[in-house]
Formats: structure tokens, sequence, C-alpha cells
């Protein structure tokens, strides 16, 4: 399998590389860690006229706290977010995302704006980036645009990017007092998108009550989304098993998986039901500062 | 009778030492030499358009797009081929199909028209650019469905076919089975389905062919388990048109994997050989992972309806199967052309039954053509499949324990050579042994008090027991030939003056470490150290003649081949030795490396010494050399035998199901090298696992295929694959010349229904009696859900 | 037609090309640079025979262009043997029969090799998800992580009983 033909142009920063994007509008691809770009450039789904190269841009990967929030560059490798101590002690919802993305060898090219900016339902860092209420950071002309992730996937398979931005960082608040979060993917074998795939976050009183939580589904809606009348189940009511089946049970009622090879709606629903359970309890667990 | 083997000095490495590979520092420093890595001079590069759909009529190919781009130098289509009458070719079951089409397609990825250009890349740009216009015509998907009376006829190019119907084939007395049927005290009923999988080898298939003008000799580096029957098929192909067998050679290098799925003949092949004959230059083709996947042999796709009768308590008394095998457009199995349904009727197992009846019919469908091989290339495995289903489901309907129902049913020790009922010789087996091994290894007494508490707590886990009998080797030449060539096998040793030795083969290695194994065999015969025995298989213009390597036949045939040629060599060396010690013949004893005067140990004349004489001193009257060849025509199969004991765990919230141990006891007769007995099974189990819970290749109603890419054709990882335990048994081949019998399939086939029963073992009391494989999380989650389970 | 100048080091050599934009990585060490044991075994970046070490991750080379490797540092199968010595995953490779038809192994082997340089005593689970990216149809991969075990003991000798009482968390 080969690509179309293509001209290659490698950016040596930001302001160059939006200079490129509005040079070539829709006709250019940015090439990051190319973990799907490039094998659906070889099955000729994708045959840009142009590669921006922004793997020469430096200072795009970092992971690091700061200003009460949790900074990652979005050149940031998935197999440094599976490394970093930071992210697996402080943030194990984001450790577990990353470490079921794809595979080993995929993980230390991919880059977590790349996942996210491909905006596939399918992907993995969509559900957690929407369980953690993340801020996703997009560098135009005009410099940084600061886009809340519950706006960043308006329609299928479309990110909130401008033609002229490129997204660059990704912010996700500090976790506070009693926060737990998990991600629970389902995969028919390793390397394989989630059949489903379930994020949550929440945050509890001292008296077991949830007073905040999201939960964000993976490849079981047109586009990434929130269960949110699950969420808004949980929040205000102590967490029992029963609190716990209920929210599941409102999960899987939001979610509109379709029928394929990975299974029937009916199953795909019903998994996110499960899922979504198994994940507010680890949630859960860590809230209450339980092993993670 | 038993067999036994001396055992030769670790220095000589013959039988049973689990020598290191000979062939793996190549392979260990990246050079292997691969059909892509053989590059010659002038090459071109062919690329392939493929038809979209399953069935559509060719209105018009326009190529003038393809021909405009700089470096596309020839589009070539089933026209093209047909002025030369290259556009049908036979398969090797005697059936026909299409090199390139000059009407129709017959299914979705067929070969329309080949792309040759300088480059790949600009191959690759101009396949994608040449306009085929189609007319969709009716698919045909389902078998059942295609043998039906309104049923669209596919193979329209068969003057008078009328139907879709390939064959029908039956053994066994159906009256003296219905009888049996009619007196059982129980009888149980299954439908089973064994689906299209794809042997998927790491490495595609393709090759280079090289037509030379001025010799007017063809050589084609290709991917092929059977160089020389390769080499007959294209002389007799391409006859007409002038390549003459001794023109044509055929280079089998190091093959990436081959299952069976490098037997056939693709119509890839036989383009770029005629790409290269018209161009005059070599071409290159290696196909991709995706038209590996839809447009290659497929194995299995076999419906079958399985009946089983038993007394009351347990005693199996006969056996009914009625299979349908779903074929694709043309029957492309490379089975013996006897049996058109391979070795099914292996189906009566390892037990003892008086009365079986097997029917097999077979249809055309518009999908790839086929039913070659998953490791196992002729049915046994869905035979196994069939009866150690139904063994189980009889133990659990009279509430026997499925281990005691088979120990009460096994063909007996001192009953082999066992002669079954529907016409097999098995040669030697102890079944019980075997089984009763794997039972001690899982400790079943404590895993059936487990699964007894665990399900008492609502837990699933279940216990599968896969007692089966392989059948390979193939074969004696009274009943067996592919294309009317018998299928014996050989092997040819030339012993250097040095004492040093090269053993030819017709087999070919993918894997199977036969650079290894067959010069410990020369070593154990001979007394050669195996690190001086070079072996050398898969050129035609150099190898004996030989139907190659499937069929786990390597080491029946071409292994005792290679020993009866080193017999041959010893009888001559005898004679050299006596010379040279002035004694006679009979006064000599042999012993691996020597030759010793019966009574004086201090007179002795070794391998080497001989071997030196045979140039520079050998008696008046004796030809020089020390060399021989052998075809070996077994004078029946072999009978590897085994049992696998499989322990399953449930998750009822997914429906995913965890291996979590899997024993395998083997029985292959005596061992060449313990090791790579070990590692054949490792791999035969892991593509027992990966049907039962992961591969398939689907078609829908409109004939697209589904799991045609890695994507969603799920070879499992390391991760998914469990810890393999394996033990063994040795029970020798009575006809064997060094009692051995073959292993590389054994495991491919017996573990499939090890998982399946232990999967409905674990459901049994909710209901359950059958799932088909592959066994996904999703329809497990159906069963248990329609059974009333909410996870 | 796109060419481009792509400069980078392989096995310890520098080398410059020539590479067309599109020309995937694997092709350039293939073809350009005639370094055939690195492998191609599908097109959706699943198998991972074509996996080689750049920088010192273990990536897949059918899912770069070559033009991706200007100035980095390249390490193919060819380049594991030091001095025509095997280096210890291939040397247990060899002992422990990891590899059957061997078209997978170069892959396999590369991954090995940077998971030990990373991990000091991988358990097996961690062996067998560091390897998951990279498909073998032969062996099961059973013998696959006694080979890297044996490479673990060759690389990293068990300590003394006494270090051993000391370690723990």
């Amino acid at each position: 399998m080969i690509p179309a033909a293509f001209e290659y142009v490698v950016a040596h920063s930001l302001e160059e590389t939006v200079g490129l994007l509005a040079k070539h509008g829709s006709d250019a691809k940015i090439l990051s860690g190319g973990m799907s770009l490039i094998p659906a450039m070889k099955l000729r789904l994708a045959q840009p006229a142009f590669i921006i190269d922004v793997n020469g841009v430096s200072g795009l990967e970092y992971i690091r706290e700061e200003h009460g929030e949790l900074r990652i560059g979005a050149m940031t490798r998935e197999a440094a977010l599976e490394r970093s101590t930071l992210v697996k002690h402080g943030y194990p919802i984001l450790f577990e995302t990353a470490r079921v993305i794809a595979d080993p060898l995929v993980r230390n090219r991919a880059t977590i704006g790349g996942n996210l900016a491909h905006a596939d339902p399918a992907n993995d860092h969509p559900a957690t980036m929407l369980a953690l209420g993340a801020t996703i950071v997009a560098h135009g002309p005009n410099g940084d645009r600061l886009i809340p992730i519950d706006e960043f996937f308006p329609s299928f398979f479309a990110s909130a990017l401008e033609p002229d931005e490129i997204l660059t960082e990704i912010r996700i608040p500090a976790p506070g007092v009693r926060n737990g979060g998990a991600y629970i993917k389902f995969e028919r074998k390793v390397g394989d998108y989630a059949i489903a795939a379930v994020a949550v976050n929440l945050t509890l009183d001292a008296h077991d009550t949830c007073i905040a939580a999201r939960i964000g589904l993976t490849n079981v809606t047109d586009v990434p989304a929130r269960a949110s009348s699950a969420e808004a189940s949980l929040v205000g009511h102590r967490i029992t098993d029963q609190a716990i089946a209920d929210a599941s049970r409102l999960a899987a009622h939001q979610s509109d998986p379709k029928s394929d090879l990975r299974g029937s709606a009916e199953y795909k629903r019903d998994l996110v039901r499960v899922l979504a359970g198994r994940a507010i309890g680890r949630a859960v667990s860590r809230a209450r500062g339980g092993s993670h | 009778m038993t067999q036994t083997i001396p055992m030769t000095s670790s220095a000589i490495g013959g039988m049973g030492h689990s020598m290191k590979r000979k062939e793996d520092p190549r392979f260990l420093q990246g050079k292997g030499n691969y059909v892509e890595d053989v590059t010659l001079p002038g090459m071109l590069w062919m690329d392939i358009v493929r038809s979209p759909y399953a069935h559509a009529k060719i209105v018009s190919i326009d190529a003038s797009k393809a021909l405009a781009i700089p470096g596309v130098l020839a589009v070539i289509t089933g026209k093209d081929l047909e002025a030369y009458n290259l556009h049908w070719m036979p398969t090797l079951m005697s059936d026909t199909q299409m090199v390139l089409p000059v009407d129709k397609v017959m299914y979705q990825a067929q070969e329309v028209a080949a792309v040759i250009a300088t480059d790949r890349y600009i191959a690759a740009d101009g396949a994608a650019v040449v306009d085929v216009e189609y007319e969709e015509l009716p698919v045909v998907v389902d078998p059942f469905k295609a043998l039906l009376p309104d049923a669209p006829v596919l193979r329209t190019d068969k003057p008078g076919k009328t139907d879709n119907h390939i064959f029908h084939w039956e053994v066994g007395d159906a009256a003296v089975t219905d009888k049996a049927f009619a007196d059982a005290d129980v009888v149980v009923k299954q439908d089973i389905y064994i689906p299209r999988i794809h042997v998927a080898s790491i490495e595609t298939c393709g090759c280079v062919a090289s037509f030379e003008k001025t010799e007017g000799k063809l050589t084609v580096w290709m991917t092929t388990q059977a160089p020389h029957a390769i080499r007959t098929v294209f002389a007799l192909v391409a006859g007409h048109v002038g390549l003459s067998e001794e023109k044509i050679r055929i280079i089998s290098p190091d093959i990436g994997g081959g299952f069976g799925g490098k037997v056939p003949v693709y119509p890839g092949y036989v383009i770029a050989v005629a790409a290269s004959v018209l161009i005059g230059k070599p071409v290159k083709w290696i196909e991709d992972r995706m038209e590996n996947l839809q447009a290659d042999s497929f194995a299995r796709d076999y419906h079958t309806t399985a009946e089983l009768a038993a007394t009351k308590d347990g005693k199996l008394t006969a056996l009914r199967f009625k299979t349908l095998a779903d074929h694709g457009y043309a029957d492309a199995a490379a089975n013996p052309s006897k049996f058109p349904a391979g070795l099914y009727h292996i189906c009566t197992g390892s037990y003892d039954l008086q009365a079986a009846h097997v029917e097999v019919d077979g249809a055309y469908t518009n999908k790839p053509p086929g039913g070659v091989a998953y490791r196992c290339s002729f049915r046994v495995t869905e035979a196994v499949h069939a009866i150690e289903r139904m063994v189980d489901i009889m133990a659990h309907q009279i509430g026997m324990d499925p281990a005691a129902l088979r120990m009460k049913n096994f063909i007996e020790k001192d009953q082999f050579p066992y002669k079954s009922v529907l016409g097999w010789e098995y040669d030697s087996g102890d079944y019980h042994a075997a089984l009763q091994k794997a039972m001690d290894i899982i400790g079943y007494d404590d895993l059936r008090r487990e699964q007894l508490e665990k399900r008492a707590r609502g837990e699933f886990m279940g216990i599968g027991i896969s007692s089966f009998t392989e059948i390979v080797g193939a074969g004696p030449s009274k009943d067996f030939d592919i294309l009317g060539i018998k299928m014996f096998d050989s092997a040819e040793i030339r012993v250097h003056p040095t004492g040093k030795a090269i053993a030819r083969f017709g087999t070919k290695s993918q894997g199977q470490g036969h650079e290894t194994t067959y010069a410990q065999i020369v070593a154990q015969e001979l007394g050669i150290p195996m690190a001086h025995v070079q072996v050398e298989e898969g050129d035609t213009d150099t190898a004996p003649y030989g139907l190659g390597t499937y069929a786990s036949r390597s080491t029946p045939t071409s292994g005792a081949a290679a020993a009866l040629a080193a017999r041959k060599i010893r009888e001559k060396a005898r004679k050299i030795a006596a010379y040279l010690m002035e004694v006679a013949e009979e006064d000599l004893e042999w012993e691996p490396g020597k030759f010793t005067v019966k009574g004086n140990p201090e007179a002795f004349k070794t391998i080497q010494e001989i071997a030196f004489a045979a140039y520079t001193n050998h008696p008046q009257g004796m030809e020089a050399g020390l060399e021989a060849t052998h075809y070996y025509d077994p004078p029946n199969l072999t009978y590897p035998f085994g049992s696998y004991i499989c322990v399953v765990d449930i998750d009822a919230g997914t429906g995913q199901v965890h291996v979590r141990r899997f024993v395998a006891v083997d029985d292959c007769g005596n061992i060449i090298n313990p090791m790579i007995v070990d590692g054949q099974i490792h791999g035969g189990l892991s593509m027992g696992l990966a049907p039962s819970l992961y591969e398939e290749i689907s078609y829908d109603e409109a004939g697209n295929c589904l799991g045609g890419s890695f994507i969603d054709y799920l070879v499992p990882t390391a991760v998914e694959t469990p810890n393999w335990e394996t033990d063994k048994t040795i029970t020798p081949s009575p006809h064997h010349p060094f009692g051995a019998k073959g292993v590389g399939e054994s495991a491919t086939v017996g573990a499939p229904p090890a998982i399946v029963n232990a999967v409905v073992d674990a459901l049994w009391h909710l209901g359950v009696r059958h799932i088909d494989i592959p066994m996904t999380p999703s329809k497990v989650w159906k069963v248990l859900r329609d059974h009333g389970v909410t996870g | 037609m796109s060419m481009r100048t792509v400069n980078f080091t392989i096995n310890g050599e520098a080398k410059s090309v020539q590479a067309e934009s599109r020309q995937l990585l694997v092709h350039c060490i293939r073809e350009t640079l005639g370094l055939t044991g690195t492998h191609v075994g599908c097109e959706t970046s699943h198998c991972g025979a074509c996996t080689i070490d750049l920088d010192g991750e273990p990536v897949k080379s059918c899912t770069m262009f070559a033009v991706q490797a200007e100035g980095k540092s390249l390490t193919t199968v060819e380049g594991l043997a030091v001095g025509g010595t095997l280096n210890p995953v291939q040397e247990g490779f060899w002992e422990e029969h990891g590899l059957q038809c061997g078209f997978c192994t170069p892959g396999m082997m590369i991954t090995a090799t940077a998971l030990l340089r990373t991990v000091n005593e991988p358990t097996e689970t961690e062996i067998r998800e560091a390897i998951s990216g990279n498909l073998c149809r032969c062996t099961g991969y059973v013998n696959i992580v006694k080979a890297i075990q044996y490479a673990q003991r060759k690389m990293h000798p068990t300590p003394a009983p006494e270090a051993v009482l000391q370690g723990g968390d």
C-alpha cells in the first residue's frame, strides 16, 4: 500500500506552521505522530497535497503542573505519558488511557495532540479529556485560543480547530481533595479500537456524597460525548451500589453505538453499562483514597 | 512394535537432541533471503487492480490514464492473456480458475488487471487510475442458498453446468448407521459451523519472475511450499506457449510462514510470469496484507450437522455427519485428488465406533476460491472439531464426566494397528495414557471441585478436553496424488571425501527448521555430526522431486527418505569398511559414526575414513563416491494424537473468555528435536486459539469481505496468547523408518474443541449446548443474556 | 516528483539518501540502502515486522516517511550484533528457539532490545505487553518470552542474595 504523492514541508516554529496552514488551507495536513494519518494515506483514504511536519517544532513535548493545572504539550508521545510518574500517580485516569492506545510501538510515535485533533470518537483521549474537563489550547494567526473540551468536538470527525490553527497544549485541572478518575477500555485485542470504553472523573465530599462527576464515552457515539444524565444522577447523591448501577444504566442509555464487527449495538450498549459500573467503582475507590 | 533410537553423542547431534537451529544465525542477523529481498537488474514491479464487486460483468477496462504515467510500461488484462490462452488455469483439485477475467468477476478483490512499472510506487499510482466499468450481477454468498433451484448459476464458463453444486462425497455404511441410531438409547445432534479463516503468515505471497530470452529459461523466486509441483503445473499450463519443464526453475527462498497458504498457484504469480515473458525483464509482485487476506485461499467454511449415538451408560455406538462445504467460486483445495473432502473421514477420532456415515457436498459461491489450509490441509480440523464437540455434548447429556466418557470409548492400546469403520488403519496409539497425563498435570479433580464452588457463587468457569487423533504424512501412492503426481517425497545425500555431507529434499521449510532436523536424521543414521550436514531445499534445479511441505508430511515422508537414503549409504560404507579392514561385511558392527570389527573394538573405520576411501581407495569394481537418493512411498499414514485440557473463566459482564490454563500432551512418536517439536506445538496451539476466539473472514450480503485487513482480522498478540503448558507421551509409529509421526498441525487441529468445550462446560447448566467459533465477547455476551445472565 | 536529500545515521554509519517525500522509511531502508532484514507484513501498523529503533525507541518504519528520519539515529536488525558477536537478545532467541520462520524476528528483537535497555527486570506480563505490537504467527510467543528472559539474565545477572534482601519496596 503506497500513499499518493505529496509535497513535504518541515515547520520549525508555530508561526511557520500557522503560515503554512493559512497558505495551503484544506490541501494541507499536519503530521505529528502520523499514526492515524499515514495509514489513511497508505490506503489512499487521505490524499493531502501538502504535509506539514511539525516534529521539528520545539517546545511542544512536555508534561508539567503549573497554575493548578496539568499542562501537556501537544507533541507529547503517548509513551511519555505512560512513563511519567506525575501522570501515573497524580492522574491515573490519564495513565490508564495512554497505556491502552494501540500498541507500545505505535505509542512511541503517537501524540496526545494528534489523538485529540483527529476527533475520532474511537480514539481514547477524547473521552478522558471530556471526563477531566480539559481545555485545549489552539494556536492561530492571532495567538492562543482556549477551547473548552466540551466545545472541541462539534460534529462527526471534526474538531473546533480553525483551518489555520494548530493544537499546542492540553490543560487539565489538578485533582482536588477526594477526586478520583478511571478509564476502562474493552477491546477485542491489543491494537484495536475500543468496543467501548468509559472514562469517569468524580469528586466526593467527606460523607461520600458525589459533588462533581464527568463521564466520557469512547466509540459508542458519533462524536466524543459525555454521559450527562449519568453524571447528573450521581451528583448530589451518596455513592451506593444502587447509585452506581443507576448511573451505569443511564450512561448506556445515552450511548448510541452502531453494530459492526466489534459487536452488535445491543451488546455495546450493555457493555457501556458494565464498563461504566466498573469505572465509577474504581474512580470512587480512588476518590476515597483507596488503592489505584 | 517399539522402535528405540540409540542416542548419539551431542557432538554428533542425532535424534533426540535439542540442537540449536542451523538456520538461525542468518535470521538473527537480518540475512534471511525472502522473496521480497530478491532484486535483479532491470527489475520491474507489478501491482494489481482488483474488483470492488463480488459478482459483476466487466463492461470495459480503460488503462489510458495509467499508461500516461511516466514509468508505467504495460497494463495487462484478461484479453491480453486470452490471446495466449493463459486466462484460465487449473486448480490443484482439477477445477479451473481465472488468471485474469475476460468477461466477469466472481468475488470481491479478484484480480482484474495488472500494472507493470519501473517502480512499486509508480505501479501503485497506475493501478489507482485504471478505470474499470462494471455491471453488477446477483451475488451468491450463502452456500445453502447457492444450491436452491432458483440460485443464479455462477460457473457459466462450464458448458452444461446448471447449478452451483461441485461434488457429493460419502463414506461409510448408511444402512448400518441408521440402524445403530434407531437402536440407540441416546442421540445428540448439533449444527456446527467452522467459519472461513486465513493463515495470515506474517510474510504475504509474492514472486520475482525472470524470463531470460536468449536461453529461453524462466526462473521464478516465489513463496511456495511445493516448488516442484508448481514447476510441473507451470509446464502443463504454459507448455503450449513454449515453456518446457527443463527450462523452468522455481526457487523457494526463505519463507516467512506458510501454514498451507503458500501451496496454491495464485493468479498473481502467473501474471508476473506472463509479464516477464512478454516484456523480457524480471517482474516482482508482492501482495499487500489486504490482498493477502481478501484474495488468497481461505480455510474451513464447513457447515456440519453432526449426530452421535450412545447407550445410556455412555458407550458410543454410531456417528452421522452431513456437511456442506463452501468453496468459493472454484474448488481450489489442495487435497489428494481422490478425496474431495480431504481426510475428513478421520472423524471417528480416538473412539472405537462401529458405525459411521459421512456425507460432504461442495458448493460454489461468490467468494475467493479455495478450501485449502490453516495449518491443516486435509479437513482434519473440521473432523476433530465435530467429533470432539459431539463427545462432549454426549457426556453432558447423559451426565457423565467428559473425561470418563472418553476413557470408556477410546480405542485400546492393544487394538493397534486399528482399522476404523471408515477405512483408516491407525498405526499406533495410547490414548488413555495421554489423557491421564494431561489430567494429572492440570489437576483435573481439583479443577472440577473449584468449578462447583465458583458455580455456587455465580461465576463461570469451564474445563474442556479434546482427545484428538491426527492423520498425516500423505501419502501412500496407492491412494494419494495431487493432479496425478503421487505423494511420495525424496532425499538425496552426498557424502564428500572429507566426511562432510550435503542433503537435498523435495520439501520446503517455512519455519519448521528442516535445515536442523534433516541434518539430525542424517547424523543419526551416518554418525556424521549434524554440524557437518548441509541441508538444501526449494530449488527445483538442484533438489530431487517432491510434493513439498504441508499437511505435516515432511518428517513422515522426506524425513523417512533421508533415513533410507542414509541407510543405502551405510550399506555401501559397510562394503568399503570391510574392504579397508580386510574382513567380511557380516563381521562388522555399526554404531553411529563407525564400523567396528565384532569382538575387536580397536579395529574400526570411521564414516569419515570410509568417505575418504570412497573417493581415493575404493574397491575395484565398485562405483566411486558415497551418495544415495531415495524416493519414499509411505506404506501408511501416521496418526499423531494428544489430549488437551483447557480451563476458561468467562466475564459475564463483557462476554470475554479468558484462557486461564491450557495443558497439551502430544504424542508424535519418536522425536528428532524436542525443542523444535515444542515450538511447533506452541505455534499450533496459538493457531488453534486464534480461530476459537478471534479470527474470522465473513461476508455481507453483497459479498463484501469483512475482516480483510489486520484491523479486523484479529491475529492474537502475546497478550492474548496464554503461556502454553506442553508435555508428551511417545508411541512410535511402527511403519516409519525411525518411528516418527508428523506434528506441525496437531495442536491447531486439537486445540479449538478443547476451548469450545471449556466454554460450553462453563455454561451448560444454563442450558447452553454449543457455541460456534470464534467465541467473540459479543457472541458470548448474547449467549449469556439469552440464558438470563445479566452480568 | 518531490525528491529530497535525507541525512541520518543507520547502524552507526552516516548516510545521505535521495527520497521521494512519500517514500516510506521501510522502503528506504530495504530498497535504497539494501538492508533487507527489516520486513513488511501489513499496511495498517499492526504487525511490527518493520520495527526499527529510532533514537532509542522501537517504532514501525512502515508508518513513517523516509524524510522524517532526517538527523535521526536508526538501528535495524543488521546493527544488533557488534563485531560479529550476537547481542544478548539475539543469543536468547537462538538458545530458546524464539524464532521459526524468522520473518517477525528482526522487529521482535529490536523491540526486546529496547525493552531491556529501559527495564532491568521485566515481568512476564511486562514482556508480553512490550511485544504486543509485534505479531508472530509461528512461535505462540512462549519461547520469545523465554528468549527475552534469557537476555535479561545475561544482561543483568541475578544479584547476590544479600542484595536481594536489601531490595524490595
